[in-house]
């Protein structure tokens, strides 16, 4: 378990699962450089450089033993329109829900306009 | 059908009292993730994709309108509206949040359902023949053996943490409709020849994912009395014996293969030989105990066909070509056992709304004398229905978009939830079923071709159970895009055969197509009556390679 994963590519985001709620949550940068959760893919802070990465990989580590989240890791993205996407499928419905329910999931805005509104 | 007694309650009860407790713990930190995945997944509660998903047991298959009523509150209050049934005659919501799961586990102990054993390496919920007690191929009830197992496997302290997960599924039928074959253990129901005692066959070692087998049989006729003892005889085999090495190679079907069938046979009884039987074995009292709750209903005496449904039918060709297609023949005359397709096409197979199951769960209160049941085909059944009945169910049902007429065909396709849902997955299943479903969406093209079976599965897993579809789906990840296996020729009934690969991986685009071609070839070679299965078998896969082959080269 201790072994750390060879990381992804860059750039790349962190993603997890919120752990009491479940639902996709990515890093974003707040105001004075801290990170937090936010439920909005396009506000995910991008790691373009290793002192970026290694500071979100610390923050998965933080947030992980805080009772946060779990299942938190980098995802390696392009910028799209200024968004970034991960470039694998599996992460990208991650960022979006089931695609033959768009109704539902962060592609309805699931969680992300309560937070826009708060 | 079978009702808690005190010692169920109350183990229910304790149980969700024990998971309230373990999610206050994991919240204030002093159980850690590590520790509390097990935990949870005792319970039934997995992450997956996008969120929390709540696996709740449906034992063989069997529900009442009372705990659907109870599912659909479930998915209102708690989830999404809706519900995913699954291959394992299960529930599952796809959207709890873990702070609510305790409540949820409350909401289901009141209607005597939990999601104990559905997860974990311990012996998971029993599967049945949907038809169970009222097919007229049948010769015994196999739900009254399905909840002797339940109750014997709950919390069986020596079978609580085997090498893997394993899976009993028990039928009473000739036709096997519960995919014996492809499980751990298999039990038909079946009559000795010369003594005509009802027996059963057990089978051991089947299964699918990656490593596809079918069961071999270790008994021809086991006494019904033995049957517990023979169990645990096997699974001691299996526990001491079967794989922890290596996760891939501990289930049981990999033990038979590797010790050989009939040495794997020689330690069964040789295990079974040492036990002491009669301190294992059930008190034939409480075997009639629980055979009692499944005593049928008591039926009106009805002539063997209804006048009224045969006017109906006349009047009506849409209707009649339901009731030809969704219903089966009953034991009782002037009933039917009527299957609600859960595949309109382009849903996702096995999908209900709240709303829609309580629509089933009124008209199982209404006319099936409360019962009904889940199909490892993803569909639900009313078991007990006066044929003259049907006319109003059929209009009740189409006003909830539940009245399509295509059990068995071609839209009828299992799907596992894949890459829309499960973390597990390496393609997406369901946009693939709908996608089908549509190109094969005519009625009377349905018709023409008749039975056949298509399963998905979005991984290796194989929940969608493709390797024993007529037409077998499987979603795999090839450079970066998603890819799909053919197969031809599976079989999940008491003929259970593992169907085999057509030809390279398709994208999803293709897949319709190709399915489309394999559907002419059979439709050009078929004999008068012939299935489409019935048509691999005979002229082989060579003609269906070369259609398929065609597509192949039309995408490259
Ligand atoms: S077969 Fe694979 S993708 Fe489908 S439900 Fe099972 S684990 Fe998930």
């Amino acid at each position: 378990m201790a072994v750390a994963p060879k990381r992804v590519p860059l750039p790349a985001i962190l993603l997890a699962n919120d752990l009491l709620d479940g639902d996709v949550v990515f890093a974003s940068e707040q105001s004075q450089g801290a990170l937090a959760w936010t439920r909005d893919p396009g506000l995910a802070l991008v790691a373009n450089d290793d002192t970026a990465a290694e500071q979100l990989e610390a923050f998965a580590v933080t947030e992980f033993k805080a009772q946060h989240v779990v299942d938190a890791y980098l995802v390696d993205v392009s910028i799209e329109n200024g968004v970034a996407v991960p470039r694998h499928y599996r992460e990208r419905m991650k960022t979006l829900g089931p695609s033959n329910r768009p109704d539902l999931g962060k592609q309805a805005g699931d969680g992300i306009q309560a937070e826009r509104r708060g | 059908m079978y009702r808690y007694d005190e010692f169920d309650e109350r183990f229910v009860r304790e149980r969700v009292a024990q998971f309230s407790d373990q999610v206050s713990r994991r919240l204030d930190g002093s159980l850690t993730e590590d520790e509390f995945k097990p935990l949870r997944l005792k319970n039934g509660v997995y992450l997956q994709l996008h969120a929390y998903m709540l696996r709740i047991a449906v034992p063989y298959g069997t529900l009442n309108g009372r705990q659907l009523r109870q599912l659909a509150l479930i998915g209102e209050r708690f989830d999404r509206g809706y519900g995913h049934f699954t291959t394992r005659q299960n529930l599952q919501f796809n959207w709890p949040k873990l702070r609510d799961v305790p409540e949820i586990l409350g909401l289901l102990a009141d209607v005597e359902m939990h999601c104990i054993q559905t997860s974990g390496n311990c012996i998971r919920n029993v599967t049945a023949d949907h038809f169970a007690g009222v097919a007229q191929d049948e010769i015994e009830d196999p739900r009254p053996t399905a909840e002797l197992i339940r109750q014997w496997s709950s919390l069986h302290p020596e079978f609580s943490y085997l090498p893997r997960k394993f899976k009993i599924a028990v039928t009473g039928a000739e036709a096997d409709r519960a995919v014996t074959k492809a499980h751990d253990i298999g039990l038909r129901l079946r009559r000795h020849p010369h003594t005509h005692e009802v027996c059963y066959e057990v089978s051991v070692g089947g299964g699918l994912g990656r490593t596809p087998m079918i069961g071999k049989v270790v008994r021809d006729y086991l006494p019904k009395a033995d049957l517990l003892a023979f169990l645990e005889a096997i699974m001691r085999v299996y526990n001491l014996e079967g794989r922890r090495d290596n996760k891939y190679k501990a289930r049981v079907k990999i033990l038979v293969h590797e010790t050989g069938t009939e040495e794997f046979i020689r330690r069964v009884e040789e295990e079974f030989a040492q036990l002491d039987g009669p301190s294992i074995n059930a008190d034939p009292e409480e075997v009639a105990r629980i055979a009692a709750y499944f005593a049928p209903p008591t039926y009106e005496a009805l002539p063997a066909v209804s006048r009224t449904l045969d006017a109906m039918k006349a009047a009506n060709p849409a209707f009649a070509r339901w009731v030809e297609v969704n219903t089966t023949p009953h034991k009782a005359p002037g009933y039917t056992a009527l299957t609600i397709s859960l595949k309109p096409v382009g849903e996702a197979p096995g999908d209900a709304t709240s709303e829609q199951m309580r629509i089933v769960a009124d008209l199982a209160e209404q006319f099936s004398h409360d019962e009904l049941r889940v199909t490892h085909a993803q569909n639900l059944v009313l078991p007990h229905v006066r044929q003259r009945d049907l006319f109003t169910i059929w209009q009740r049902l189409g006003e909830a978009k539940l009245a399509s007429a295509n059990i068995g065909l071609i839209t009828d396709i299992i799907s596992c939830p894949g890459l829309d849902y499960c973390a597990l997955a390496t393609a997406r299943s369901i946009p693939i079923a709908q996608a089908i479903q549509h190109r094969f969406a005519s009625d009377t093209r349905q018709r023409d071709i008749g039975e056949l079976n298509i399963k998905i599965s979005g991984c290796i897993n194989a929940c969608g159970h493709h390797h024993v579809g007529h037409i077998g789906i499987l979603g795999l990840e090839k450079r970066g895009i998603e890819s799909y296996q053919i197969t031809l020729g599976g079989d999940a009934s008491e003929n259970a055969a593992i169907g085999e690969i057509l030809g390279p991986g398709l994208a999803a685009e293709d897949v319709p197509d190709a399915i489309e071609r394999i559907v002419n070839v059979y439709l050009a070679e078929r004999n008068e009556g012939e299935s489409f299965l019935a048509n691999v078998r005979r002229i082989g896969l060579s003609p269906f390679k070369a259609a398929f082959q065609e597509v192949v080269h039309a995408a490259a």
